[in-house]
């Protein structure tokens, strides 16, 4: 599947949705707070050691867990 | 009576218009069958009452956690419904109002949050969104009030709502709509912003948290023991004990009423702790010693929820409470439990599942010692030399990590990833701040103080029947042969239970050595809860995981106290 892990980021780097691996539950969780497809995503900074990764989208910040935060696929500018 | 219900987003000050709305009469319940509370209160609509109803915050109709069940459930119940939505993220809050919409409930939107809009850059036509969606669109800014007043004027005119789409097509509709009413400028980062950010990242989060949690200590210290210096205590000396008096004097000095209510006289003075009576240690102990802290602990509570700083310490703290099982969040009540065990414990009903809930009421109730101990551990280990307390906390730290890494392995059950939004630095609303306040409190008075009156009455009956002493004498090998304690140390702990300070004072002339010292503190910090935290720690758990709790608690306090046994005092320290 095309597109970069959220956590394969470094701080600072943006870019859009393409897709949310794995299964229907996360998908809804995340959609709910914003990100799905077509969405422009900011990753703020990620913690030491897996922890939780935070993003900007809009104008909300939220924490996302690092097991999920893997699972969202992103395009960005230079790929 | 019409039924009003407040739905929105998390973090977008439904709360707060709650409070606006309401008076003073406003009721705390947890949802049946539930640990997810809400409130409910009344407010003047016209000629006649209003309920108002703070539905829990939910992002969507389409449920991903109990919470937001319980809203959807919530939702069907009302006759009207004012949804408030933060028009900083109108995007994403549009998702539940465009759902709300199918609904065909009277509705109108309250656009919250104007003012930060505005110095976001963001400007929304709201006469605009009001045709779109077919409902009235009132802007507010709920901390200061104003739109409060527009905003029930216009419930005579809520409405279902005219606005159709097709499920699949939802957000394609909403970005048709924000399209069409908001205008974003570009602007700078502000300074609380920038502290918003920095507040998470670990290199300058840490420092920060550090300031917060030193300075939260602070308060508290000054707040609970000015309560109790100032207020509680003269209180009981000058006027209860003097009537308590009295009253024993009335009934004989003696008897079994006579020790039910007042309990036993101490050199014909009434020791407000050691009486064990009804109407002395029974209202003593959680008035005028766990009520005090319990206050501090709400408000320095309310205050790091309501500005916003909560969110960002549990993510600082996610990583390392993971390992033990934790949800980040979970800092939150292992942190009141540093005053009083018993907000502590009441606080675990902020996580999710069984299972977090059980490893952190047990982790507390054994390595987290209350304002009480702390007290205790200082004036009992000052004279174990100067390693004496470092090494007792050092224990209780490796212990809460161990111990924690072993229930997570053999608790079953599931510990869900940190997913939270983060709200920005914002002014708590004092009025709404100190309702809820007094919301938690009152919901300590009635549900933990009846219980811990029952707990000293019990107390009381088994030390009357001698069975008190029973367990003295059957405990006494333990404590003399694996614990290495000198017998008389014994009463000590039976007194610990009910309130451990006073343990103290019977340990300080046993004449222990330094490495016995260390022991006796750690175990008599770990081997029970008072019995204001038992009680309630029992209504939280149930009877069949209380009864396991205990267990883990007598086990982990006789192996870590043998040992320290072994190693202190067999290993030739002085």
């Amino acid at each position: 599947m095309e597109g970069q892990k959220l956590t394969a980021l470094k701080a600072g780097a943006s870019g859009t949705v393409v897709a949310i691996e794995g299964g229907a539950l996360l998908a809804r969780r995340l959609e709910a707070l914003g990100i799905r497809p077509g969405v422009h995503i900011i990753k703020r900074s990620s913690q030491l050691l897996r922890g939780p990764v935070t993003i900007a989208v809009g104008n909300s910040r939220l924490a996302i867990g690092h097991g999920m935060a893997k699972r969202i696929l992103l395009k960005t500018k230079d790929r | 009576m019409i039924k009003i219900l407040l739905m929105g987003n998390p973090n977008v000050g439904k709360s707060v218009i709650f409070s606006r709305l309401t008076g003073v009469h406003v009721v705390a319940s947890n949802y049946p069958g539930t640990t997810v509370g809400y409130t409910r209160g009344t407010m003047k609509v016209q000629d006649s009452t209003a309920e108002v109803v703070d539905v829990p915050g939910t992002y969507t109709l389409d449920p991903t956690c109990k919470a937001e069940e319980v809203a959807v459930e919530m939702c069907g119940d009302g006759d009207l419904i004012i949804n408030v939505v933060d028009a900083t993220n109108l995007e994403r809050n549009l998702n539940l109002t465009l759902q709300l919409l199918k609904k065909k409930v009277p509705m109108v939107v309250a656009l919250n949050l104007w003012d930060e809009a505005r110095h976001v850059g963001i400007t929304i036509d709201q006469k605009k969104l009001e045709e779109l969606l077919g409902v009235p669109v009132v802007p507010t800014v709920a901390v200061t009030g104003e739109g409060i007043l527009e905003l029930v004027r216009h419930l005579s005119q809520a409405r279902p709502g005219t606005l159709e789409y097709d499920d699949g097509e939802r957000w394609h509709e909403i970005g048709r709509i924000v399209e069409q009413v908001q205008q974003v400028t570009h602007r700078h980062h502000t300074f609380w912003e920038r502290l918003g950010d920095a507040s998470i990242h670990p290199l300058s989060g840490a420092p920060i948290a550090l300031i917060v949690l030193a300075v939260t200590f602070y308060i508290i210290r000054i707040v609970g023991e000015g309560l109790i210096g100032f207020l509680f205590d003269p209180l009981f000396e000058r006027l209860w004990s003097p009537l308590m008096i009295r009253l024993s004097n009335l009934l004989g000095s003696s008897g079994v009423l006579h020790d039910i209510l007042i309990g036993r006289l101490t050199d014909a003075r009434i020791d407000l702790i050691e009486s064990l009576g009804l109407l002395t240690t029974g209202i003593y102990v959680p008035l005028a010693m766990v009520l005090p802290y319990v206050f501090a602990f709400y408000l320095v509570l309310s205050l790091l929820e309501d500005s916003g700083y909560l969110p960002r310490l549990a993510i600082l703290m996610d990583t390392l409470m993971h390992r033990i099982g934790l949800h980040g969040l979970a800092i939150v009540p292992m942190m009141l439990a540093l005053g009083c065990n018993v907000p502590g414990t009441l606080a675990t009903r902020i996580l999710e599942t069984r299972k977090e809930r059980f490893i952190s009421i047990t982790l507390m109730a054994i390595c987290v010692p209350c304002a009480a101990q702390l007290a205790m551990i200082v004036g009992l280990l000052g004279r174990a030399g100067w390693w004496g307390i470092p090494a007792l906390f050092g224990v209780l730290l490796v212990v809460w990590i161990s111990l924690g890494m072993l229930l997570n392995r053999l608790v079953p059950g599931e510990s869900p990833e940190i997913f939270v939004e983060i709200p920005p630095y914002r002014l708590p609303y004092l009025s709404g701040l100190f309702k809820k306040m007094w919301m938690r409190i009152r919901g300590f008075l009635l549900e933990a103080v009846p219980f811990v009156i029952l707990g000293v009455l019990v107390i009381n009956i088994l030390y009357t029947l001698g069975i008190i002493d029973l367990l003295g004498r059957l405990t006494e090998p333990i404590i003399t042969g694996v614990l290495g304690l000198p017998r008389d140390a014994v009463g000590a702990l039976i007194v610990g239970f009910m309130r451990k300070d006073v343990a103290v004072g019977m340990l300080a002339p046993l004449d222990l050595t330094a490495g016995q010292l260390v022991t006796a503190g750690v175990v008599l910090t770990m081997y029970f809860p008072c019995v204001a935290t038992f009680v309630v720690m029992a209504r939280e758990l149930g009877v069949r995981d209380m009864l396991l709790a205990m267990a883990i608690m007598v086990i982990a306090s006789l192996a870590v106290g043998g040992l320290l046994n072994l190693l202190l005092q067999k290993g030739g320290l002085p």
